[in-house]
């Protein structure tokens, strides 16, 4: 049998519950190769105690006959769910220390499905990054390399930590969140499949906030399937968050067939970009053909709106960060700065952010106070909310005209150097996200899955955004997109 | 629009983040590069254009309004950098 750490969650469970392995196994397996990755940095806050009581419990359960869907199965937790008595800091120093009195309700729905948490993942500071380098933390490391060169690579972001533990097999899978890409694009730069599932599906209860109207949790997995069994147990209806849809939950995994025959896929001409590498759009080509083989249609479709999605994001997420943010003022919790003789209250509350904050943040809290403040209001931000009401039509119009799919790169480029965009000026790296970020405008669900590799042998991924509600659609589109493409390949192991 | 060192100030200000004078002229020029990649957005046609509000039509949930949580003093300091008596504590407000 392979290294059980290797496994994906739907392999585990079927050899847990054939009383094959155990959940004490798996979990031994994932922490022992935990901790051999420390050089990855994608684990910061390890939670071996919890795991083991966790992982004995499940096998408890799996032995009475209770398995609930992710019964035994080992996961990591992106360090922005809220996580009883554990450390949970957004990857900020801003909120050092702080240990949270209560458990986000996607994590409590994960542990009360049986999931064992490993620990918790590194990320940008807020999730406000598409690299992982905004962290308090330092950089999370990719575990892929190009061919014969050592240099470091970015496992993307927001959720890099995430990205990185799974595909170095730190664990089965990992929860993430999506705010303008930040589960779809690490996927894709790590080989790993991803899904931000409606606005809605899951609650954002104690998940620290960025932008509540774009922020959602989903999960980042070896497999599609895998995606649909760990999706399933994370959505519920919230009474604490007004927010979630109360729609009943699909049984995902039960609905993939990978028969998508006579279904219609749309090809946006708005996301050839200008200067797009002939790799991506060789790979955006070949996915096409796969997915015409499978028995799909393919038409093209226009979203005429796409360009004015990454500046309207910029004005939006910043505005609502600028508000949401305004908690961390070193009263409630995390870090207070000490004070000079004679500071009063408005002394600490600055000293606070400036020393709490990363450049990013108090870039995006800047930007956003500004976008909000009088005079500016109706010219940045009312203008920015009207944008996005089109960019939702544009899709609106392209379903309603009987498309069931459409299918995108999910990057313009392959994983790069960590440091290489650093020195260019922030408005570079916010172009990162320029396939994504429209998904999150429009609510709707969004998933990648690896299809290839570029000349350096690094994985390239596609994205698929559905139908909202129908992400069980969107993950049996996405099961015919990867049996069609196979991508099987993993990180030759250097760590 | 351009954005000089003293509105950048004022912004920083308004955000309660402290800027040292020496960093306002890189702040003003981060700001002037994002605002004008924002600026695109006047290209666009939004008359009669409702601002967007939620992702799917659906009403909020009201609640019945009744206390059905709370008792937590302890709980909620717990994370305080001061708390004493049952209180956050910070600096003198009033003189």
């Amino acid at each position: 049998m392979a290294d059980l750490n290797t496994l994906g969650l739907a392999e585990a469970r079927d050899l847990l519950r054939k009383g094959e392995t155990t959940s004490v196994e798996l979990t031994e397996a994932c922490l022992k190769a935990i901790d051999a990755a420390d050089v990855l940095n994608a684990f910061v806050h390890k939670t071996p105690e919890i795991a083991m009581e966790r992982a004995r419990a499940a096998d408890a359960r799996l032995q009475a006959g209770d398995a609930p869907a992710m019964c035994g199965l080992p996961i990591g937790m992106k360090d922005l769910f809220c996580t009883e008595g554990v450390p949970s800091q957004a990857a900020s120093r801003i909120l050092d220390g702080f240990r949270p009195e209560y458990e986000s309700t996607v994590s409590a729905n994960l542990r009360d499905a049986g999931a064992v948490m490993l620990g918790k993942l590194n990320m940008d500071e807020f999730a406000m990054g598409s690299s992982n380098e905004t962290s308090a933390y330092g950089n999370a490391i990719n575990p892929w390399r190009r061919d014969g060169d050592d240099t470091a690579l970015t496992p993307g972001g927001s959720s890099g930590g995430s990205a990185a533990a799974v595909a170095a097999d730190l664990c089965l899978a990992a929860t993430g969140t999506d705010t303008g890409g930040s589960i779809r694009q690490p996927a894709a730069l790590t080989g790993t499949v991803g899904i931000k599932p409606t606005y809605g599906r899951c609650s954002r209860w104690g998940i620290i906030a960025f932008a509540s109207s774009l922020d959602q949790a989903g999960p980042m997995t070896k497999s599609v399937r895998d995606a649909a069994i760990m999706l399933g147990a994370m959505c519920s209806h919230d009474p604490k968050d007004s927010t979630s849809a109360d729609l009943a939950v699909p049984d995902f995994e039960s609905l993939l067939s990978g028969d998508i025959r006579g279904k219609t896929i749309g090809i946006p001409r708005e996301y050839r970009v200008e200067g797009m590498p002939a790799e991506i759009e060789k790979l955006w080509n070949d996915g096409t053909e796969m997915l015409k083989a499978a028995g799909a249609k393919v038409v093209d479709i226009s979203l005429p709106h796409t360009k004015y999605a990454l500046p309207a994001y910029y004005v939006i997420a910043p505005a609502e960060a600028s508000s949401n943010l305004a908690r961390y003022d070193g009263v409630r919790y995390g870090h207070r700065a000490k004070l000079a003789q004679g500071d009063g209250i408005t002394e600490m509350y600055e000293k606070t952010r400036a020393e709490g904050f990363g450049d990013e943040v108090q870039r995006r809290v800047m930007v956003g106070t500004y976008v909000l403040s009088a005079g500016f209001y109706d010219a940045y931000y009312n203008r920015a909310r009207k944008v996005r009401t089109l960019i939702k039509r544009d899709f609106e119009q392209a379903f309603a005209a009987g498309v069931d799919a459409i299918l995108t790169p999910a990057t313009p480029s392959a994983a790069f150097g960590l440091g290489e965009m650093t020195e260019a000026d922030p408005v570079q790296m916010y172009l990162l996200d320029v396939f994504t970020v429209t998904v999150n405008l429009a609510g709707l669900p969004g998933i990648t899955v690896p299809t290839g590799r570029d000349a350096q042998g690094l994985p390239l991924g596609l994205q698929l955004i559905g139908r909202p509600w129908e992400e069980a659609d969107l993950l049996n589109t996405a099961l015919a997109l990867e049996s069609a493409a196979g991508f099987v390949a993993k990180p030759a192991r250097w760590w | 629009m351009s954005i000089d060192e003293s509105t950048a100030a004022r912004v920083a200000k308004l955000a309660r983040i402290r800027v040292e004078p020496e960093a306002l002229p890189e702040l003003a020029e981060d700001f002037n590069r994002i605002l004008g990649f924002i600026e695109q957005l006047n290209e666009v046609d939004v008359e009669g254009v409702e601002p967007m509000t939620s992702v799917t039509p659906m009403r909020l949930k009201r609640r019945e309004d009744q206390v059905d949580d709370g008792g937590h003093a302890a709980q909620v300091l717990s994370n305080a950098p001061d708390a004493r008596e049952g209180f956050f504590a910070v600096p003198k407000v009033v003189e």
